[in-house]
This record gives C-alpha cells, structure tokens and sequence, in this order.
C-alpha cells in the first residue's frame, strides 16, 4: 500500500502557558511512500518523528493536509479503520494476558460481516506466531519473556489482522546490543516475507541505515532529506543530515575558501574553483583521511586505537571544534606526534557557513 | 471531537450526581444554615440572617465543655501516639523474626468495629457494686487506690478516653512509620556504620530526617482525626455524651442535629463550620511549621 | 542498622510483646466474658483470667434476645450494595480522568481532589434535613445514597490506571477497541490488586459505620450493628448482662476478623498507600 502524505503539518497548544504560540510538531511534510518497502524516519528525539508515525496510524489528526492510504483519504479516519498495525517502543502487550490472547485480542474486536469464527482466529493468531517464530511461547505471560521474544509477540499481534500499513515506534531500543543487531534482520525478514508497507522510527542511525529501503531525516518538525541510506550519507544536503549520520561522526572543521582553494588554518587542503571566497564548515568523514608523508592537513596525534582490520586515530586541528577521529588502514604507520593526511575529495562536504547548506560537492 | 468530550463527561456523570448532592450542595447549604436565625425545622421558616448562631454556639456551656475536651484529647493522644508509634516501629524494623506476626498483630484494632471494642474498654475499666473490674482489680493489686474510670472523676474519665483512643489510632501510624522506616536506602546505615557513627546519632541524624515527611503527614492526620473524634466516646460513655461531661465538638454537632436535644440544625452548622475553622487554622499552622523542619527529598 | 547487643535485642523484644499483649488482651477478654456463664461472672468480684466452665448460652441469647440477625443481615445488604455502586461511579470516573481527554477534565480534578479535604460532619446536617424531608429516613435508600461516593478512590484509582502505559491505550485504539471494552478487559484487569484493595476498605468502612446510619435509622428494622450494638448497650439484655453483651461483640467483630486475616496483606498495602481511618 501506497502512503502519501500531502503538505501534513501537525501543531500542538504550548505546553508552557505563558506561552500563547502554538508548538509545530510537523512541517509541511510532503513525502510518497512507495508500495511494500521499509522506510525510516530518522531524527533527534524532538524531531517530529513520532507524531509523523502517530499521524500516519490515526492516532493524530493533522491540522492541516492530507494523507492517503493508495488512492483512499484517510487524513479523519480513526486509526481502527484505516487497516494499520503498530508496535510500541515498550511493547505495550497487555501484561493479564497470555501470548495467545494478547495476538488473539485485536481479532476479537472484529464486528458484523467481518467477525471471524474462534477455529480461524486460532488458525490467524497460530500463522501470526509462526511468522515470528514464537509458536512454543504462546501460554507465557509478557513477564515470562525476554525484551527480544516480548518484540516478537508484540509485532505478531500487529500482523495478525494482515494490515495494509505496519508501522514499529522505536522497535529496537529497549533490547540489549547483540539482541539488536538479531531483531533487526528479523524485522527485514518479517516485511519482505510479508511485503506489508513499513514505517518505522528511530533515533539510531546505524539501524535506520541498516534496513531501511529509504530513510527520512526530520529535524525541529522539517523533512532535511528523503533518499536511499547510502545516497543520504555520500550526498547529505546539509550539516546537520552530514553530523548526524556515520559512525564515527563526521568531523567538521571551520574552513575557508581563498582563490580557489579551500583552507584549513593556513593550508590548503583542496582545489575549489569557481567558488566564493569567505569561511564556510568543512565535514570530511573518518574514512576520508589517508596518511601521507607530505600530506598538507597537519595533526597532533593524541590516541591511537587499534581494532585489528582498521586502526582509529584521535588527533587535533587548529581548525576542527572538537577531536577528530580518522579512521585508517592498518598498515600506515601513525607513531609520533604529528600525522599529515591527504583527503579523499568524495569524503569531503562542505557547507555554507551560514545556511549550512551543502555547496561541495555542487 | 464532540463525542470526545461528550463521552469524558458521560463516564464523570455519575461521580457528579452523587457528589453534587451529597458534598457539593450540603456545603453550600451548611454555610446558608449557619446564617439562618432562628430556623424551625418542622415549617422550615426562619425570622432573619446574622451571625447569631455562632454566638449562641460559642456561649453555650455544653459546646464550651466539648470543646475544652476535644482540645485536651487532641494535645494529649496525638504527641502520645506518635511517640509511641516510632518507638515501636524502630524496634519492629530492627528485629529480624517474627516482624510480620508482630505487624498483622498491631494492625487489628484497625479492623475491628469501633463501638464493639469501645464496650469491651468500658468493662474493662468500669467499677460495679458487685466487681472493681479488671483494671482496679490490678490497680488494687499494686497498692492503688481503686477509682470509677466510667462514672467517676474528670481526670479518670479523660484518661480512659485517651487510652481508648490511642488503642484505636496506633495502627495506622505504626504501619505508616514501617513502611516509611522500611524505604529509607540501607546504603545510608553502612556509610555511617563506616564512619563510626553512634546509634543514637545515626537515629537523630538519619533515620529521623529521611522519615520526617511521613511522621508530619502523621500528625497531621492525627490533629484532624483526634479533633473529629466522637464515636470512640460513645463506644465508652453512651449517646448522652453530654450527661457523662465527655461531649466533643462533632458529638456537639450531632446532638444539636438529632436526638433528645436536637432539631437545630442552624446551631449544628454553625458548630460544624466553627470545628472546619479551627482545623483548618491548625493545618496551616503545621504545614508553616513543617517547612522548617521537614526535610523532602 | 547496627548489630545489636543481647540484651538490646531482649528489650526490644519485651517491648513489643507488651504492646501486642495491650492490643489483643480487649479480644481476649471479650471472647473470655462471652463464655462466662451470666451467673458465674456475676460472682466475681475479682474478675477471673479464665473459665472452667465455658458456655455457649451468651450466644444464644445474644441472637434472641435481641434481633441481632437482623442486624447483621441489614449490614450485609448495606455493605454490598453501597460498596458495588461505589465501584461503579470510581471506575467510570477515574478512567475518566486518566485516559479520556474532554474539555473541562483539569478544573475537574481540581474540584474533586479541593472536596477531599472536606470534612463528612459539614456535609452531614444537610444530608440528614435532606433524607428526612423527602422522607427516606429508616429506609435503605437513605441509608446508601450519601455513602456511594468516595473521592479519595477516584484518586487512588486513577493513579493507578495511569501507570498503565498510554500504548496499550493506543495499541488497543489501532485494533478498534471501543473504550468501554478496553476498561472491562484491560484496564480492570491490570489494575485489580487496586480494585480489590478499595473495595476491602470501602467494605470495613460500611461494617464500622455508626454515625450515619444513627442519624438515619431509628426503627430496630434497619439497624446496622454499630447501631444495634448501642442499642445493646442502652436497653438490651438489661444493664447488667455483661456476658450475652460481649457474645453480640464478638459475633459483630469475627467477620471483619476474618476478613483481615485472608487478606492482610492487602489491607496494610492498601491502607499505607494512603487509606486514613474513618
């Protein structure tokens, strides 16, 4: 199922009530979620990111804007009819009931024409838990279960009434590092098996990264920038989309542009022709740094961490705000004080100082 | 939207019937009973509007006798139990066995019908012609002098009055004060442990202020119970209350409502609305005082 | 806290003893009395500390003499129902206020939470002018009507309901769960130790009730024991029958008894999470 949201903006009466203005949670958000793909709504918490989510599933109504589901408009509908399946960051499984009758539960609610007799609802719930492979855990209770095994009854019981749109809060954060990575797969693997539409939010942007068909960057209630993981991180459009995706960081130093080269300190470090002259921010990714014995970028190494296939150098600049991390391959040697660096040019963006929108790579 | 709204209401409306008139309305009502002068409540008539009832409460002997023992019993029994409750709930939370049988055994004069034990007091301590009762008979056994607590002299009557009174509220305070002895974060012992710390000191400086809230929601609590008191006397004196001269001020009220000598709710309102004043007076005062010398943490 | 010394720990113990001795030498002596024969504890004059010769004749008595079944079987009806309607008006409204969002719902909440601290004796004259004016008195109706509503439960009740995450009110929202259903098979449930534990305190308060229902009643016929117990006490069984008296304490004191030994527990959480007595 397509979603398309049209010009959805959501604003909330200030909390604070001294205050009179109104508090945007989401801004004018225009965006198309083609059919059948997974797609990550990515942001500081604060961003937007969950009342998107919450307007999507119903739970919110826009203050101005539509959303369709395919060719439907379903901006008033309440969230029971237009056909969604949530998961919480917590669950939210009803913790009285058993894991039979937490999955069994949203069926029940089904009236008229659509009421399903007790053997196929046993049959729908059976297949529900099946698909996320819980079938041996359905008399436990939530308390019974680890994080990983709650998730799993917790997304079953959204699929289990096949929903044109699946939408996961936070799916993954309340679970442990390892557990993590493991529910991540299974959560791709649950949507290309059942190819059902998938929002899900995140404030981690390894995750969005790493199973998402699309990701979107929200900040302050302001989509930055929709595309392919990979095509966000190589092509962010700002500083702050650069900043907050990669791990390590993007370094950012402040630069300068002087006839033609980019600046930072006193060395020139890039070839820029045709542009301005005057200080822009310069984000170079750990990985854009090659050691080189007459490298013009000069940093005084501060720590060396080896972690076998790659080595991560800490270092100072003059020009950078914080430490800069480098990520380098094993063979360079980096012992002394000093480490000079040529930079990959693909690695490096840079943003205008005052808009800090992105100007390089044009 | 509007059937939101329509529907919040519509789970309330029951609460709000019967506490519109049940709470809401009296309350109005009370205060227009107050000021009503000479109300007669069979023709429900009245000749004017004024201040006079309360005047007339506060010169009346029997209010003023009330309330000198409600005064009495409030200044005795709630610093009397309170003390009595921390002692015993220190020493309950120190004990390792047998903390739970001692715990339910405290707890139950708080289940137990107030007017059934009060009758079990009342011949405990009372003097017949035939039987000095069970507390003489001990008093005599120890060389006292044997004294009519139910019938007899002020002071006896006050006195089993206030036993009576502490039976009945020590539950709730001891249960409160264990729990609340139960929440403070043992880490705080073992550090003063470390440093040496004395008992005593570690009870002064510690315990009392970690547990200090509750021990002022505690007599709080037990200003606002003890000047309420009423059934406790009747448990022990009978309904002629003013007969024994152990009246209070809530028995005051209901006298003047019900009863031989009732039928004027107009003075039973003033009385009332004269009790919510002091109270409330004494409530402020001990949470002013309180901020002094409460810690919160 | 410190190890204590011995002879610290043998204080500590004899203190508490004498305290649990003081609180159940009333029931002792009161189940003691009733076994007393009319006659024989009449003839003390120092009261004995036991019987040889217990008798159940008290008991007898207790229940002819006077209509303490009536009694009991009145206080039963009065506490069942005003304890069921109580149920009904807390759940609704504190569900209210915890999950449904209607205009108004803040200055609400005020306004119950400011009745709190409104005493029952200011409410009482008009509650009585009123029953008696439309003619209620001695009749279960005026009897219950003014006990439904506790303000205090809506409160602890709504607590309650708000520790149940908002997601499980939204998740059941997304599966079309109307909000009466998601109260009854989820909310209720989840926060039954709660229900339960207002009920047993609204339970003791209605088997305790005295005030009230001697304002209300004055016909034996709808006495509830604390009545009858009075009654019992001015004009029953003559002055003097001490024993037949202390029987009719003991039968209206064990079913509350009982109760608090199956469920103390609950009733000590319940009453330290903020129950007061009266």
């Amino acid at each position: 199922m397509r979603i398309y949201l049209e010009h959805v903006t959501k604003s909330f009466p200030s909390q604070n009530r001294k205050e009179k203005r109104n508090v945007i949670a989401v801004n004018d958000f225009t965006y198309e979620i083609p059919d059948g793909t997974l797609t990550g709504l990515l942001g500081p918490s604060g961003c937007g990111k969950s009342t998107t989510l919450n307007l999507i599933c119903g739970l919110e109504t826009p203050t101005s804007g539509k959303i369709y589901f395919g060719d439907d408009d379903v901006t008033l509908l309440p969230p029971e009819s237009r056909g969604v399946g949530i998961v919480f960051q917590n669950y939210a499984l009803y913790p009285h009931l058993t894991v039979l009758e937490n999955i069994l539960f949203p069926l029940q609610n089904l009236k008229g024409p659509e009421k399903l007799s007790k053997a196929v609802m046993l049959d729908k719930a059976r297949e529900a838990a099946d698909l996320v492979q819980i079938s041996r855990l359905l008399e436990r209770r939530p308390k019974e279960m680890s994080g990983g095994q709650q998730q799993r009854v917790a997304i079953a019981r959204a699929l289990v009434k096949r929903p044109r749109v699946l939408l996961l809060d936070e799916p993954l954060s309340n679970l442990d590092a390892r557990l993590r990575l493991q529910t991540r797969e299974e959560i791709r693997r649950i949507q290309r098996e059942t190819g059902i539409t998938t929002v899900f939010v995140t404030h981690d942007q390894e995750e969005a990264m790493s199973i998402s068909d699309q990701i979107v960057v929200m900040k302050e209630g302001i989509v930055q920038q929709i595309g392919k993981p990979q095509t966000v991180y190589d092509d962010p459009v700002n500083l702050f989309v650069a900043k907050f995706l990669g791990t390590p960081p993007v370094n950012v130093f402040s630069g300068e542009i002087r006839s033609g080269q980019l600046y930072l300190g006193q060395a020139p470090v890039l070839p820029f022709p045709g542009g301005r002259d005057g200080p822009v921010w310069v984000g170079i990714r750990p990985e854009g740094f090659v050691p080189s014995p007459d490298g013009p970028l000069v940093c005084s190494t501060r720590a060396v961490e080896v972690m076998g296939r790659d080595t991560s150098v800490v270092c100072t600049h003059p020009a950078a705000e914080a430490q800069i991390r480098a990520i380098i391959s094993s063979e360079h040697d980096v012992s002394g004080d000093t480490v000079r660096f040529q930079l990959k040019p693909a690695k490096v963006h840079v943003f205008d100082r005052q808009s800090e929108n992105r100007i390089y790579p044009a | 939207m509007r059937l939101r709204h329509l529907k919040g209401w519509l789970y309330l409306l029951p609460a709000l019937l019967f506490l519109g008139c049940f709470m809401i309305y009296p309350l109005v009502d009370v205060l227009i009973y107050s000021l009503e002068e000479g109300y007669n409540s069979a023709s429900q008539t009245y000749f004017g509007v004024g201040l006079y009832n309360f005047s007339y409460v506060l010169h009346d002997p029997y209010f003023l006798q009330a309330v000198k023992n409600t005064l009495l019993l409030v200044v005795i029994t709630v610093p009397l139990s309170t003390g009595l409750a921390l002692l015993i709930s220190v020493q309950l939370s120190s004990i390792p066995k047998l903390r739970d049988l001692y715990q339910t055994v405290f707890f139950l004069p708080y289940v137990t019908n107030t007017l059934a034990v009060g009758l079990v007091f009342m011949i405990l301590f009372k003097k017949t012609p035939y039987s000095d009762g069970m507390i003489n008979a001990l008093i005599h056994l120890f060389g006292g002098e044997t004294v009519d607590f139910m019938d007899g002299p002020y002071w006896a009557k006050m006195l089993v009055t206030c036993l009576y009174t502490v039976w009945i509220v020590m539950p709730f305070k001891i249960l409160i004060l264990t729990s609340a002895l139960a929440s403070v974060n043992p880490d705080y012992y073992k550090v003063a442990r470390v440093d040496a710390t004395p008992r005593w000191r570690i009870f002064t400086k510690i315990t009392l202020p970690m547990i200090s809230p509750m021990i002022f929601y505690l007599i709080i609590t037990g200003f606002i119970g003890a000047f309420k008191a009423y059934s406790d006397e009747v448990a022990l004196f009978g309904v002629n209350l003013n007969a024994a001269g152990m009246n209070t001020i809530v028995g005051y009220v209901y006298d003047m409502l019900y009863g031989d000598s009732g039928g004027y709710p107009s003075y039973a309102s003033a009385a009332a609305l004269i009790l919510f004043a002091i109270v409330l007076t004494i409530t402020v005062i001990n949470l002013l005082v309180s901020r002094k010398h409460v810690y919160y943490a | 806290m410190q190890k204590k010394s011995i002879a610290g720990r043998i204080v500590t113990y004899c203190l508490l003893t004498v305290w649990a001795v003081i609180v159940l030498f009333p029931f002792y002596w009161m189940i003691l009395t009733s076994v007393k024969s009319y006659s024989a504890y009449n003839g003390e004059y120092v009261p004995a500390f036991y019987t040889l010769e217990p008798t159940m004749q008290n008991y007898v008595d207790a229940f002819s003499a006077v209509p303490l079944g009536r009694y009991f079987l009145n206080t039963m009806i009065y506490t069942a129902v005003t304890t069921l309607l109580m149920l009904v008006v807390v759940v609704l409204s504190a569900y209210a206020f915890a999950r449904l969002n209607f205009f108004g719902r803040g200055a609400m909440f005020t306004l119950f939470l400011s009745l709190m601290m409104i005493p029952n004796e200011l409410v009482v004259i008009t509650n009585f002018v009123t029953m008696t004016n439309m003619h209620l008195r001695n009749t279960f109706t005026g009897l219950i009507l003014p006990s439904v509503a506790s303000v205090f439960y809506i409160y602890l009740l709504k607590e309650n309901f708000e520790q149940v995450p908002e997601e499980l009110y939204k998740a059941a929202k997304v599966d079309g769960t109307s909000d009466l259903k998601y109260l009854f098979k989820v909310m209720m449930p989840i926060c039954q130790p709660t229900i339960v534990t207002i009920a047993i305190l609204k339970i003791i308060e209605c088997w305790n009730a005295y005030v009230w229902p001697r304002l209300i009643t004055d016909q034996q016929a709808y006495f509830l024991v604390s009545n009858g117990i009075q009654e019992i006490r001015e004009n029953g069984f003559g002055r003097e029958n001490i024993p037949a008296m202390m029987a009719a304490v003991v039968v209206i004191s064990v079913p509350l008894i009982i109760l608090f030994l199956v469920f103390h527990k609950k009733i000590m959480e319940g009453v330290s999470r903020g129950g007061t007595k009266g």
